[in-house]
């Protein structure tokens, strides 16, 4: 097969003159970054899984026991893999749309910088020990301050570049980004605010406590996975998409709509992690009401997405990159599906608690967020260094073991939480627990097992991803000295 | 002021309050989207903005192909 078949209606090369008219270097910088961090974070992933199936790999060393790695594993792939590719994305979603050059060039570097800087200081200090023990928020309360000002100064070069735009419209993709951006901002600074220990000390108190602190918790928890983990995929989904198909999102209207309705409903859900607890019944009762409505726009997000392929289904039996793009809206689908059915406080009671939610999260952080990001990574990348992908057979393979990495992950997940949550509430005929704690460790060992091998398929997946990457990038790097050389001869000649 | 202050503090009308002021707006978007057919057409122009970049220095040759034909 063709490369420039599979590269479905674009074209696959930039010029010296986009380069100048756009900030390429700094797309370039966060693009290769977020391969990076996404082979240490699904390595640290997958090491976390099989220290769940066999706990002698944890070594007794302190610093890799599970507890300490798996903040590690979670910040590497959400804000380092994740973070690191919305900074690329949006950067270039913004200049492309807005056609104008991305505002203040030592400013993107800051932020790209900073970010990196908060994200290794992290995975340092929780290796040392040092946590705020908030899910997803686990930074100490210094890191915390370097995250805010990179932020801002995020914020402040995404507005300005939209106020500077020489297209009328701001395209949807960038209402999904500057969504996520303001939220992520209101979100990062209300579930930090702490009273430090001392100056010079790494620890602090939450400034809330209790059921309070627990809600504060998953109302920044759940719109992290809402503003982070999907809003602002849906801007990368809103561009890219109907860039590799060549063909236009298949309906403005339904954009706006799914934009609108997605951030009005997101915000109120987070209560649903605290079901049977502490927390008042009407706030459990509003936050499952407005997760079941959640799915209304999510649907219509994925059939917008999917539906931009009408007409032209045959790409998906020759675009590999359009294969992960539909196949993580498909996830998309179905896990903006399984959150809901999961939030009812009936299905709550059995799946709380137990590794259902943790391949929930999964069939969403693996099938959507990372799907959607390999095949935006695989667009963009050979346009940023202006060549072909170095190989469209290691992106099918890479497709195929991401795919049957996910099926496996899941199910394996389905099986461990749902038989997990029976045997904790089963009771025998004189009322007794039916089943000790111990006997549903031992039943889980399997589906650990299988959920180990999962990951480790995804993870080969990524690496061959960063290979194939890094093929291309070396192939586009000979290619601008060549060119630069060639240059540099024709001005000695007409000299 | 106050008095104003005191009764968006309290649960019972902020909540109806919060529920009423969000769902007119959602109502109201929809409406304006859909309301006027001419509104509604300009809406869907702008699906094309993704592909109508200025891609014309875009060369649909690759420099890879290039460096490859030059080898032989």
């Amino acid at each position: 097969m063709s490369q420039a078949a599979t590269t479905a209606g674009s074209v696959p090369a930039t010029s010296v003159a986009s380069t100048e008219q756009y900030n390429y270097a700094i797309v370039k910088r966060f693009a290769i970054a977020a391969v990076l961090w996404g082979v240490f974070g699904m390595a640290a992933g997958v090491w976390i899984a099989s220290q769940l199936a066999f706990p002698f790999l944890n070594f007794d060393i302190a610093q890799i026991t599970f507890g300490r790695f798996r903040p590690v594993h979670t910040t590497a792939v959400i804000f380092g893999f994740g973070g690191n590719a919305l900074f690329a994305t949006s950067y270039y979603v913004v200049q492309r749309t807005c056609q104008t050059r991305l505002y203040g060039d030592s400013l993107a570097s800051f932020t790209f910088y900073g970010w990196n800087l908060a994200l290794i200081l992290g995975v340092i200090t929780y290796t040392m020990g040092i946590t705020q023990g908030r899910e997803y928020a686990e930074f100490n309360w210094q890191i915390d301050l370097i995250i805010l000002v990179v932020w801002v100064v995020y914020f402040w070069i995404y507005l300005q570049t939209l106020l500077r735009r020489t297209q009328p419209h701001i395209y949807v993709a960038n209402w999904f980004f500057m969504s996520f951006i303001l939220a992520t901002a209101l979100l990062h600074i209300f579930n930090n605010l702490e009273v430090p220990v001392g100056i010079f000390h790494s620890h602090s108190y939450p400034l809330f406590s209790g059921v309070q602190d627990a809600m504060r918790q998953w109302w920044y928890g759940h719109n992290a996975v809402g503003f982070f983990l999907t809003a602002a995929f849906l801007g990368m989904m809103y561009y890219f998409v109907p860039k590799q198909a060549g063909r236009p999102i298949y309906s403005y209207k339904l954009s706006i709509i799914h934009f609108w309705a997605l951030v009005f409903l997101y915000m109120w859900v987070g209560a649903h992690h605290l079901h049977w607890t502490a927390l008042p019944d009407w706030v459990s009762t509003l936050a499952a009401t407005f997760s079941i409505l959640l799915l209304l726009p999510s649907w219509g997000g994925m059939i917008n997405g999917i539906m931009t392929l009408s007409g032209a289904w045959d790409k998906l039996r020759t675009d590999p990159i359009m294969l992960f793009l539909i196949t993580a809206l498909s996830f998309y689908g179905m896990s903006t599906f399984e959150g809901p059915m999961m939030s009812l406080k009936s299905v709550n009671a059995l799946s709380h608690y137990t590794d259902w939610t943790v391949g929930h999260v999964h069939s969403g952080a693996l099938g959507w967020v990372a799907m959607i990001t390999f095949g935006s990574l695989y667009h963009l990348i050979p346009r940023l260094w202006g060549v072909n992908l170095y190989s469209l057979k290691l992106v099918y393979v890479h497709f195929f073991l991401a795919t049957i990495g996910i099926v496996l992950y899941i199910t394996a997940m389905w099986v461990a939480g749902i038989g997990q949550g029976l045997m904790l509430r089963a009771f025998d005929q004189y009322g007794n627990l039916a089943y000790t704690f111990t006997e549903s460790v031992v039943f889980l060992h399997r589906p650990y097992v299988v959920r180990a091998i999962g990951g480790g398929f995804f993870l080969a997946g990524m690496l061959i991803m960063a290979w194939n990457i890094a093929m291309t990038v070396r192939m586009g790097i000979k290619s601008e000295a060549r060119e630069r050389e060639e240059a540099r001869a024709a001005e000695a000649r007409t000299a | 002021m106050a008095a104003a202050w005191e009764w968006i503090t309290d649960l019972g009308n902020s909540k109806m309050f919060a529920l009423v002021l969000f769902m007119s707006t959602f109502i109201g978007i929809v409406i304006y989207l859909f309301a006027k057919p001419s509104r509604a057409r300009k809406f869907e122009t702008y699906r094309y903005i993704p592909l109508e970049e200025d891609d014309s220095h875009l060369e649909p040759t690759a420099r890879r192909d290039k460096t490859e034909s030059e080898k032989q």
